[in-house]
């Protein structure tokens, strides 16, 4: 799978996206400049982490106008598959491909530690079969906390929209089984209702190495690049 | 002309900002505060007739820019004299 890494000025994990996919998984994984129009023969687009132009205004509401962005929807139309990753998380909630959106953490802090994910049965490769019940990965956001109206929350539930959710509860203590930012339903990543556009605010990419705190990314990114070699298929 | 955008979170959104604000004010012995909730202020110089037309352009900026729908709520005034 050739995977695009989108750059947006600001952008800081996007790097290590790449090398997650590229030297840790073996799939050829590329930078793609914000101001690009097209995303070539991309087969997987990733918008990765960091402070796209600085935040300003609300997280992720300027890098939406971005040229590149255009191509993303459409390649998300034509049934492409998308990851956002923290503030990549946050520029598809903007843009309109995922619903709800993203606020300050309920905290006010800036969190930026390893936290416990509870697999939900979001579908096809994101499910407790493929993934495992429990995946330790990092965080590191001052504006996580995801907020959605009540019709929208149900829909989600409904249809099988949420991907994790922060596994909170009954481990009174352990910052780690806390939801860091206090969204709503301790909901941590979703899906949109088609299936292929995906958004979380932990950061697989920065748990795929020996020297990180676990290597949990891995069977995450595995799934989208699952995904994304099943969107292939379909379409030839 | 000058146009003054009030951009500010919907009332069912929890405004952790807002919390904070009124969590610092009660500290300070200000009694009688039942809430307070926090935005932003963005102003435009424009050039421009007043008119339906100018109305609704500042309204689509504000919608597709300047707020976010699914979480904040927007009103502008207009000072003609640009002051």
């Amino acid at each position: 799978m050739k995977a695009a890494v989108i750059q947006f000025p600001g952008s800081n994990c996007d790097r290590d996206a790449v090398h997650a996919f590229d030297d840790v998984l073996g799939h050829p994984a590329r930078l793609v400049w914000h101001k690009e129009t097209s995303l070539g023969d991309a087969e997987l687009v990733v918008l990765p982490g960091g402070f796209s132009f600085g935040d300003y205004l609300r997280c992720g509401a300027i890098a939406r106008f971005s040229p590149i962005m255009a191509a993303v929807s459409e390649f998300a139309r034509r049934g492409g598959v998308v990851i956002g990753i923290c503030n990549g998380f946050q520029i598809l909630c903007e843009a309109g491909l995922l619903p709800g959106a993203l606020i300050r953490n309920e905290c006010l802090e800036f969190r930026c530690r390893t936290v416990v994910l509870r697999v939900e049965d979001a579908g096809p490769c994101f499910n407790r079969g493929d993934l495992g019940d429990t995946l330790r990965i990092p965080v590191a956001h001052g504006e996580g906390n995801y907020r959605i109206d009540g019709d929208g929350l149900a829909a989600l539930r409904r249809n099988g929209q949420i991907l994790f959710r922060y596994a909170s509860g009954g481990s009174a203590g352990d910052p780690a089984r806390e939801n860091p930012n206090g969204s709503i339903d301790d909901i941590a990543g979703i899906r949109n209702e088609q299936g292929n556009i995906f958004g979380m605010m932990p950061h697989p990419e920065r748990a795929v190495e020996s020297f990180h705190p676990s290597r949990d990314g891995i069977p995450v990114l595995k799934a989208v690049l699952r995904t994304a070699q099943d969107a292939a298929r379909v379409k030839v | 002309m000058k146009v003054t955008v009030f951009v500010t979170p919907k009332k069912n959104v929890l405004d952790p900002q807002g919390a904070a604000v009124a969590h610092a004010m009660t500290s300070l012995g200000f009694k009688n505060l039942k809430s307070a909730r926090m935005g932003k202020v963005i102003e435009l110089e424009i050039d421009g007739v007043p008119g339906d037309e100018f109305n609704a352009a500042v309204d689509r900026i504000c919608e597709d820019l300047l707020s976010n729908p699914v979480i904040e709520d927007y009103r502008w005034t207009l000072d003609e004299a640009g002051r």
